[in-house]
């Protein structure tokens, strides 16, 4: 069985956001609702600055808080690691919306369910990767196994020094992120 | 089958990694519907959400478009497209499209329509056009355009005897630079997509180009390749942008001094022996002369002229060398900025044939190589222009795209002959041309005004006849030729049938043929399908298996074409009258132009006035995708960038509305304040493209500012005529 995570090259995006509309449309997710977003960030004093473009979406934790106080079990991890969410069991209760510590789930107002990134599962089930890393302009969402150590993804993170967000929250996140910003002259 | 060796290669190396996770190679759009079985149809087209022409794959499910994606394939989108690409089903399902021929029923401005048959629509058009060409002469037609649909204008033009045929991406965007490549090397820098290496880029330099923000896909791709490799970007801008980011060097230069860090870096990799000797001696003429001429532009002057420190002049343009010929400087793309914008072009490739990047691996690739044969479908050749053209006005090197604004003040003043009706296909000309108020000038001077577009824009609402032609997913276009490292030639076909009554511009432009008694320059044969036919017929003269390419991979590759490398056996070709690059252009001195650039300086702004700058968001293109569902959702409206400290003086908050006002006194709507550290003292940056004033685009209307309508001021460039736009002064005024 496969263990899913993605990791984040920060210094490769470019901040296009090609990934938030190719997951919006691949999922479906209502108007003003997002399952991930890329946040630019600059710090400093003109011109002495620097960026983090940083992306953000479901941890897929694997001490998930969404998971341990969804009442229906509805929000359940699955074989592959990954934090999914049974729509039929959910009731739109949004225990799980305000017990998530990275702001990742949204209400499905029309179909009152809770949603969130589901590393587009079914995509995985044709064998492709989540949308928004298919498309990713700058290369910087990679994702694949971490059981393989010779996947991509594996290959990466014992390369890189690499860091969860948030990590004092103690969920174990499953997306990581490696931040290697040119050095400034 | 030929297909990209590179494409091909990156896929199979990506299987072979073995887990679930590399993508399904694409193979054959047919096949993988195939596979997925139901009601479910793969179509590879061409994008065009901009101009960038991504090769894509449109998932239909029902009849209905339900993704789309990056054809593998295609050398320009390599399985990807960007925020825009992706968000092209919401240009298709957008309820406010136009949608039936419209016939003006009231004033010019009112905005008041009736709905009207095709038949009608149309032969009121010709029934005009001919009335104007007996009248006035075929020449006082004109057309303006942008992207596909020109070319179909075009020709209903020519066949009529006019070649008053221009288009705003020369004068007021690339044009120029073109125009001084082309004195410089003999070509352009590109044709579509720059012929930049920046995949084995060492050192990239990018002068005001925001790379990130400026979304040409595959252009990004290498871009954030090099980063990811740790290649070096120098990043001369006066704001923080994207690219400033990713950058080893950032130069916020004072707006307006490009030329005199460029001509000062010249000097330097001259007088510090820097340039590549051999390549300066085999390729090049001028050298001399060059030398001579920017002695005097020392690194001191420099720093003085373009507030930089003098450390960090030197000190990039060092490791800008240090890695020469692998590097480039970035030829750039908008270009009408100062009105003496073709000498900083011509700054930028001395600069390059200097560090010998054109031809080498990092740097400029060579053209490749193609033969096309030639196909024009037994149409016969155009009939002579009545008279000659104005569209180039007294611009000694203005391009054969033609000089809009040009043709904008021949329309308002009559000479040196009336011009009484305008086409404008796929352009919002109210918002391409600067001056708003001389474009609204030109266009109550016309008898007709004809607009082909996909939305009810400004310019749109003030035609007399409204041609609604369908998006770039519902309609047959053309082969594309693609040229870049590789030749090839990519396929739009339509995903769905087209919406409502519209239909795709090269009916539009048939049918128009027809009915102006122009028979031999109609599309052959009739109904939806001849341009397809004419497709398949332009496939055979060019040896390429057409269902190949419809049914299966949408792209195909021309064998050995790609040679983007000098080597013993592949030697450049330039075009110049010399054959070599010449650093001194013996053509611009004898028009009475400096054959090698100086420095002309640009004026500044006063105490309490900024210098407006405008630039592009990554999920926008110019002002045509604002209503789009989800690229609105992100991007609703622009936002003023403002020096933090010049903004504590003024008392603006982050977030707070506020009003420009120019030097004119022309004001602009409200827009929010993005008070930040990421921009000099001195200007303020806009996206271009917000604030429209279309009460028909619901969602884009009135939303954000208009930068256009601020930019009453332009100073044209003597060589091409472009439009410099970067010389409008701004005050800020607080809301009450
Ligand atoms: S990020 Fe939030 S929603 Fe996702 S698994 Fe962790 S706690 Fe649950
Ligand atoms: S697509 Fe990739 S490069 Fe673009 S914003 Fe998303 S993560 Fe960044
Ligand atoms: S760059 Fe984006 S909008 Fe332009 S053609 Fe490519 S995918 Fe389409």
């Amino acid at each position: 069985m496969p263990r899913y995570a993605m990791v984040i090259d920060q210094s490769r995006c470019i901040g296009c956001m090609a990934c938030v509309v190719s997951c919006k449309r691949e999922n479906d997710v209502p108007p003003e609702h997002y399952r991930t977003r890329v946040l630019e960030m600059v710090q400093g004093s003109f011109p002495d600055l620097t960026t983090e473009m940083r992306s953000e979406l479901c941890n897929h934790c694997d001490n998930a808080p969404c998971v341990n106080i969804c009442p229906t079990g509805a929000s359940h991890h699955e074989e592959d690691g990954t934090v999914q969410i049974n729509r039929k069991k959910c009731v739109g209760c949004k225990a799980c919306v305000t017990s998530c510590p990275y702001n990742a789930r949204y209400i499905n107002e029309e179909h009152g369910y809770a949603d969130k990134c589901s590393f587009c599962q079914q995509r995985l089930a044709e064998g492709k990767k989540p949308a928004c890393v298919a498309t990713c302009v700058g290369g910087s969402r990679i994702f694949g196994d971490l059981d393989d150590p010779q996947s991509e993804i594996s290959i990466i993170l014992r390369k890189n020094s690499h860091r969860v967000l948030n990590k004092a929250v103690g969920t174990g996140p499953n997306v990581y992120y490696i931040n290697q910003y040119p050095k400034r002259a | 089958m030929a297909f990209s060796r590179r494409n091909f290669l990156k896929y199979a190396a990506m299987s072979a990694g073995g887990t679930v996770l590399a993508d399904t190679p694409f193979i054959s759009a047919e096949a993988r519907a195939k596979a997925e079985g139901g009601n479910v149809k793969y179509v590879p087209t061409s994008c065009e959400m901009c101009f960038w022409k991504c090769g894509a794959v449109a998932k239909v499910v029902d009849g209905k478009v339900v993704k789309l994606e990056g054809n593998p394939y295609h050398p320009q989108s390599r399985g990807k497209l960007c925020a825009r690409g992706q968000g092209g089903i919401g240009q298709l399902y957008d309820e406010d499209r136009l949608k039936h021929p419209m016939i003006i029923d009231g004033a010019r401005g009112e905005g008041k329509y009736r709905k009207a048959s095709w038949d009608e629509a149309l032969t009121l058009v010709a029934k005009k056009m001919q009335a104007i060409a007996e009248k006035y002469g075929p020449e006082s037609l004109a057309m303006m355009s942008h992207g596909s649909p020109g070319d179909y204008f075009t020709n209903v033009l020519k066949a009529m005897g006019s070649r008053n045929i221009a288009f705003p991406s020369f004068a007021q965007c690339k044009g120029i630079r073109d125009v001084a490549w082309e004195l410089t090397y003999g070509h352009k820098p590109g044709t579509s997509c720059e012929r930049v290496d920046l995949e084995n880029s060492r050192v990239i330099v990018l002068f005001g180009t925001h790379l990130g923000e400026n979304m040409h896909n595959s252009q990004n791709q290498e871009f954030a390749e090099a980063v990811g490799r740790g290649a070096k970007i120098i990043c001369v801008d006066p704001r923080y942008s994207t690219a400033a980011s990713k950058s080893s060097f950032w130069l916020p230069i004072k707006p307006g001094t490009d030329t005199a860090l460029l001509l000062a870096w010249i000097n330097i990799v001259i007088s510090e022996g820097l340039y590549d000797k051999e390549y300066v001696e085999k390729y090049t003429v001028g050298f001399e002369e060059v030398k001579e001429a920017v002695k005097e532009y020392t690194p001191e002057w420099a720093a003085q002229e373009t507030e930089l420190p003098m450390r960090q002049i030197v000190e990039s343009v060092r490791e800008l060398c240090r890695y020469a010929p692998n590097v480039v400087v970035h030829p750039g793309r908008h270009y009408s900025w100062y009105g003496n914008d073709t000498q900083r072009a011509r700054a930028v490739a001395i600069l390059n044939a200097l560090l010998g990047t054109w031809g080498r691996k990092g740097g400029m690739w060579l053209p490749a190589k193609a033969k096309f044969a030639k196909f024009n479908d037994d149409a016969p050749a155009y009939p002579p222009a009545s008279k000659p053209p104005v569209i180039k006005g007294d611009f000694p090197f203005a391009g054969g795209e033609g000089v809009t604004q040009v043709l904008r003040d021949a329309t308002i003043t009559g000479n040196p002959y009336p011009i009484k009706a305008w086409i404008v296909a796929g352009t919002n000309l109210m918002k391409a041309l600067p001056d708003q108020r001389l474009t609204r000038k030109a266009i109550d001077n016309l008898d007709l005004l004809v607009a082909v577009d996909l939305f009810p824009t400004e310019t749109v609402m003030l035609a007399d006849v409204i041609l609604p032609e369908c998006t770039y997913l519902e309609r047959h276009d053309g082969l594309y030729k693609i040229s870049t490292r590789e030749a090839g030639v990519a396929i739009r076909q339509p995903a769905v049938e087209p919406m409502y009554e519209t239909k795709p511009a090269w009916w539009i432009g048939s049918e128009l043929c027809k009915k102006l008694g122009l028979n031999d320059y109609a599309v052959k044969g009739n109904g939806m399908d001849a341009w397809e036919g004419r497709m398949r017929r332009q496939a055979k003269a060019w040896g390429l298996d057409y269902d190949q390419l419809a049914k299966h991979t949408g792209y195909v590759s021309i064998p050995d074409s790609e040679k983007p490398y000098i080597t013993a056996d592949n030697q450049p070709v330039f075009g110049t009258f010399s054959e070599k690059i010449e650093l001194y252009s013996d053509e611009l001195e004898g028009e009475g132009f400096d054959p090698v650039p100086q420095y002309e300086p640009v004026e500044h702004p006063q105490k309490g006035m900024f210098r407006l700058i405008y630039g592009r968001s990554p999920v926008h293109t110019f002002s045509r995708t604002v209503n789009t569902q989800w690229l609105w959702e992100l991007e609703k409206e622009n936002e003023v960038w403002l020096n933090k400290k010049e903004a504590d003086r003024l008392g603006v908050k982050n977030g707070q509305y506020v009003v420009l006002e120019n030097q004119d006194g022309v004001r602009c709507n409200k827009i929010k304040a993005k008070v930040t550290e990421r921009i000099r003292h001195d200007c303020v940056y806009m996206v271009h493209g917000f604030g429209h004033n279309a009460p028909r685009l619901k969602r884009a209307n009135q939303s954000g500012a208009d930068d256009q309508q601020l930019i009453t001021k332009y100073i044209e460039d003597p060589i091409t005529g472009g439009t410099g736009m970067r010389v409008n002064f701004v005050k800020i005024i607080k809301e009450a």
